[in-house]
């Protein structure tokens, strides 16, 4: 290939200050997994919207979902697993239609070519009947799991139609936190952004500050979320907070325009604002190097 | 800058008891009422136009489900819930123009659910 990067300078870098790499090169994935066997890589993929209608936002919904498994089948090297966080379906009132929206969306994702594939609810999915038929379709609401000496946390903020995680769920987190390592590698997956991006658009969790309380005295904590339809990144003392792209329609950056819609679609750049992310993770550095994909290759 | 939020139910009483004796939506303040009334997604008003310094006091309801009004610039929320009327006053110490929206997921349209407060010299 011809871009060469030194990939452990990079994780290095990446480990100190939480730096993010965001690049196209196209290269990385195909590097043979190095020796240590704590260096792994997954797939996020984030609000999808399996249902929405809106041709002005995206002419092509009811071909993208299946546009970015396909993507990702036709990765250079097979991700350990694929993540998506939140907002799988788009909302309705009627629980049957809601039903039918997440089988046709697991059926979908079911083309993935990778056997570990997490999910997790957005408000969308979640919000009008406090995740009852989610569960049904994808089980828990929030949970946790470990890969490769990571540990992983799934946060549910959307289920309470508040956007709260809750005290029940927070003495969760405390009770599992409290069981690792203050220098334990945490990955925390959620869909809304703990911080208060924007409150102004409701782009905050109530009690997100709460659970970033809780994750402070942890050394290593880096979170990827959904929910903003864009790639941002941001730091709350030591611990990085990733969004990632939508795979339906971009949102303007924050306070950009007077009201928070749908980026119109661009017939000159199909799906431009759109995308997924591979993360390659390190787990002795809790680095981690994050590269964005575009639904198509362009 | 104080808020004041009711119970619910210290809300309906009071509501109640000031209809009852005066037949009129006033508030037991001086200060102006504004009623704010939610639906799947609006608001029955998209502006509010305030005066800086001069109190106010919100009465906010809904006709049809549980929505929110959270005027994050004020620091202020509040449920909007069907059959009562929640209150809450505060004084704008600033001018300008500042988002309000719903903040109870209320299904597709609850993202543009939402208005603009206006405060005035
Ligand atoms: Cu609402």
């Amino acid at each position: 290939m011809d871009h060469k990067i030194d990939r452990r300078d990079f994780l290095k870098l990446a480990g100190l200050g939480g730096a993010v790499f965001a690049s196209g090169l196209s290269g990385w994935a195909q590097a043979a997994k190095s020796a240590g066997a704590q260096e792994f890589y997954f797939v996020q993929l984030s609000d999808t919207h399996w249902g929405f209608k809106g041709p002005k936002a995206n002419p092509d919904a009811a071909n993208t979902l299946k546009k970015a498994v396909a993507a990702v089948n036709s990765l250079e090297r097979k991700p350990d697993f694929v993540v998506f966080t939140g907002d799988l379906t788009h909302t309705t009132d009627d629980p049957k239609i809601r039903r039918a929206r997440m089988a046709e969306f697991r059926d979908i994702v079911s083309a993935l070519n990778v056997k570990d594939v997490r999910f997790m609810p957005g408000e969308h999915d979640a919000s009008l009947d406090r995740g009852e038929a989610y569960q049904e379709f994808f089980g828990k609401l929030n949970y946790t799991f470990d890969h490769q000496g990571v540990h992983f946390i799934a946060l549910d903020n959307v289920s309470d139609p508040k956007a709260a995680l809750g005290e029940a769920q927070l003495a969760w987190l405390k009770q599992d936190l409290d069981q690792k390592r203050k220098d334990a590698p945490i990955v925390v997956l959620t869909h809304r952004p703990l911080f208060a991006l924007y409150p102004q658009w409701d782009w905050a969790t109530r009690d997100g500050a709460v659970a970033i309380d809780l994750l402070l005295p942890h050394k290593n904590v880096t979170v990827f979320y959904g929910h903003i339809h864009q790639e941002h990144h941001h730091m709350t003392g030591h611990i990085a907070h990733h969004a990632a792209k939508s795979l339906i329609f971009p949102l303007p950056p924050a306070g950009s325009v007077p009201k928070r819609g749908p980026v119109p679609w661009d017939a000159n750049a199909p799906y431009k604002g759109m995308g997924f992310r591979a993360v390659e993770a390190d787990a002795e550095k809790a680095g981690y190097r994050i590269d964005e994909r575009p639904v198509v290759k362009g | 800058m104080r808020t004041t939020i009711h119970r619910w139910w210290a809300t309906l009483f009071l509501w109640v008891a000031v209809l009852g004796m005066t037949g009129t939506p006033a508030a037991a303040t001086d200060a102006p009422v504004i009623r704010l009334t939610a639906k799947k997604f609006e608001y029955d008003r998209r502006e509010i136009v305030l005066k800086k310094g001069v109190p106010v006091v919100l009465e906010i309801t809904s006709l049809d489900r549980m929505h929110g009004f959270n005027l994050p610039d004020f620091n202020l929320r509040a449920d909007a819930v069907p059959g009562v009327v929640t209150r809450i006053r505060f004084t704008p110490d600033k001018t300008g123009r500042f988002v309000f929206f719903c903040d109870i997921f209320c299904g597709d349209g609850h993202e543009t659910m939402g208005g603009t407060v206006i405060v005035k010299d």
